[in-house]
């Protein structure tokens, strides 16, 4: 066993903690009050190669690994959610499953656009009535011998308002529950297929989640993605790898979170004392930062397996779930440490704490990655 | 076009604490980066390449055999290879000795790849200060150089640069032949960052980084090390800290005024 990262894998951490400090933390809280999602860093991270960091450089990805990925989002999320879950979405959910289940034209077509980062990506399975349960679609796409037509709305779509290429479920045979849902590629653009309306949100403001309206919508037949019926498969096998994502991006608030509250805690006196002179709040610090070590260690375990090609649904799972959790408990007790202050907006942490909310509900909420990984127990 | 860049590994003085008892650097704990200067110097070449991709970059390097980090760090933002005098005949040296080794460094690149047009160091590193290994490597090539760059064109020929030499007051410009040694300041440009997919290529084991030691590099060993260096550092020392200036504040001059004195009568000064 050996726990040390690469040599890549670090110097990725290095380019990323550089390039976030100069580029993303000085806007982090502008774009959070303004709900502005920060094209221009998306741009300036694509010249970089961080939107396609695992994929291999035949298609334009830079050839890393899923750990280099995940510290990516880390820490980009340790700044910046927002811009975490940006990269996130656009990896693990449109580009993977393209990578994963598309054919060698979908590939060859789809994926140096968006692993150079030229084109973002979204993923679109949600819909009013089809959250957890995915097979409450109500979307349907019909074959029309040479197209398919889809009809219906999706909700909660990351990167929806800004993307350009997307991964659709819809149900092409009811009957069939989970087994008649099917996966398609559709292009912003494609008749009959518009944006929604934007979710105003608790937290990560600066990202963009929409509704995606389809009426009529002609999808080529060349952009259906896997197999008819595949759909279900391929969405949890997406989702698999979209939890390794979020964990990394929770990983990251928590660990953003802890940082300013270590410096607050420092400067920050009280009864003549330094805040971390008080050994009932440092115990509270040594709390925080041994949960965000042992997220540290699932997140990279569950990034690990799936380079490995091992199973990694459950570590993904258990990730998420504990990822999630800690960046919960950290942001919180951060808050609670700046006092007042961390009820402002003159400090981050509030901004934090409303971020890391979400990461115990997307890509399957707290519940289901229990569901996953105590099904696997007493499998 | 070839141009050769001249780069260190230093420690981050911004993290770098000295003992008060032995006057020595702390390194624990001290993460080593690509000398500030130095990414400017890596940097203007690499926008010539950019301009004119048929321009090899090559990054020399004299230290430990950790300082292969930092070049990995070179071959990432875009040189073309890198190459090391790690050995520890020249350990110790100081800034002649140094300039001895990494002249004989270079003669050994040149033996290998080719003639160079240029050569781009930094103005100086940020754990030594002393701004001389740059000149004196140009003194032992015989080469012109120009210091404090903070602009420069290469005539169409390649044969002339001319250049903006940054002074206290203003600048000068110089026009100097090729080959030449240009020594950059931070003014120059920003550098750039590594990319994902150049960090990958820079880490494989077969990455273009070519470690030599003085033997490689025909060093005269007389000439390099602690031994042959004319002069040793007699003390480190940090400057005693001091307390934060106070800009006093006020509606109109006479509230500031009025402030300032009553500021000067608290602490007794007048």
């Amino acid at each position: 066993m050996n726990f040390q990262l690469s040599k890549e894998q670090e110097k990725v951490r290095e380019l990323v903690r550089k390039f976030a400090l100069a580029e993303v933390e000085p806007i982090a809280a502008d774009i959070d009050k303004e709900h502005r999602f920060p094209k221009e860093n998306v741009e300036k991270m694509a010249k970089l190669g961080m939107m396609g960091i695992p994929f291999p450089a035949e298609y334009g990805g830079a050839g890393s690994d899923h750990i280099s990925y995940a510290i990516a989002v880390e820490e980009l999320s340790r700044v910046c959610a927002s811009t975490g879950v940006i990269v996130s979405a656009h990896t693990s959910l449109c580009c993977w499953p393209i990578f994963n289940f598309g054919t060698e034209e979908q590939k060859q077509k789809y994926l140096p656009d968006l692993l150079s980062g030229r084109k973002l990506g979204a993923f679109g399975l949600t819909e009013p009535n089809a959250g957890t349960d995915a097979s409450g679609q109500q979307t349907k796409a019909v074959d029309m011998g040479d197209h398919w037509l889809l009809n219906g709305a999706k909700v909660f779509i990351t990167n929806g308002g800004y993307a350009d290429t997307f991964v659709v479920f819809a149900m092409t045979d009811k009957s069939k529950g989970n087994h008649g849902i099917t996966a398609f590629i559709v292009e912003k653009g494609f008749k009959g297929f518009s944006i929604g309306k934007t979710e105003d949100k608790l937290g990560i403001h600066a990202s963009s989640t929409t509704e995606l309206i389809f009426e009529d919508c002609i999808v080529p037949k060349e952009n259906l993605l896997g197999e008819v019926g595949q759909g279900f498969k391929i969405a949890m096998a997406t989702l698999d790898g979209g939890r390794i994502g979020i964990a990394s991006q929770a990983l990251g608030i928590a660990q953003g979170a802890l940082d300013v509250t270590v410096d607050y805690m420092k400067s920050r006196k009280q009864f003549g004392k330094s805040l971390n002179k008080f050994q009932a709040l440092a115990f509270e610090v040594a709390e925080m930062k041994t949960r965000i070590e042992a997220a540290r260690l699932l997140v990279y375990s569950a990034a690990f397996k799936k380079d490995q090609h091992m199973p990694y649904s459950v570590d993904a799972a258990m990730a998420k779930y504990y990822a999630a959790e800690t960046a919960m408990y950290v942001t919180t007790k951060a808050v609670q440490l700046h006092g007042g202050y961390g009820y402002t907006t003159d400090y981050p942490v509030e901004r934090m704490m409303r971020d890391a909310k979400i990461t115990e509900i997307y890509e399957g909420t707290t519940e289901v990655q229990k569901m996953v990984i105590s099904g696997a127990v007493f499998k | 076009m070839r141009i050769i860049v001249c780069a260190k590994q230093v420690p981050d003085t911004s993290e770098v604490k000295i003992d008060p008892k032995t006057n020595r650097i702390i390194r624990d704990g001290v993460p080593s980066i690509l000398n500030p200067d130095d990414a400017n110097a890596l940097e203007e070449a690499l926008l010539i390449k950019d301009s004119q991709p048929d321009t090899e970059v090559i990054v020399v390097s004299m230290g430990p055999p950790q300082a292969k980090d930092m070049l990995i760090e070179c071959l990432a933002m875009g040189a073309d290879k890198c190459y090391l005098l790690s050995d520890r005949a020249v350990g110790g040296s100081d800034t002649w000795a140094t300039s001895n080794a990494v002249t004989s460094l270079i003669e050994k690149v040149v033996e290998e790849c080719g003639p160079f047009d240029m050569i781009f160091a930094g103005r100086q590193a940020i754990d030594g200060d002393t701004a001389q290994v740059g000149p004196q490597i140009a003194e032992k090539m015989h080469l012109p150089q120009v210091t404090y760059v903070q602009k420069f064109e290469i005539s169409e020929d390649k044969k002339v640069v001319t250049v903006q030499r940054q002074l206290e007051d203003g600048y000068e410009v110089i026009e100097v032949p090729t080959p030449c040694m240009l020594t950059c300041i931070k003014e120059l440009n920003n550098p750039r960052y590594m990319t994902v997919s150049g960090i990958v290529k820079a880490c494989k084991a077969d990455a273009p980084i070519y470690v030599k030691s003085a033997k490689d590099c025909g060093c005269d060993l007389s000439k390099v090390g602690l031994e042959a260096s004319p002069t040793v550092v007699f003390r480190s020392f940090t400057p005693a800290p001091k307390a934060p200036g106070q800009i006093i504040q006020g509606e109109d001059e006479r509230t500031q005024s009025q402030n300032l004195l009553a500021k000067l009568k608290e602490k007794h000064a007048i």
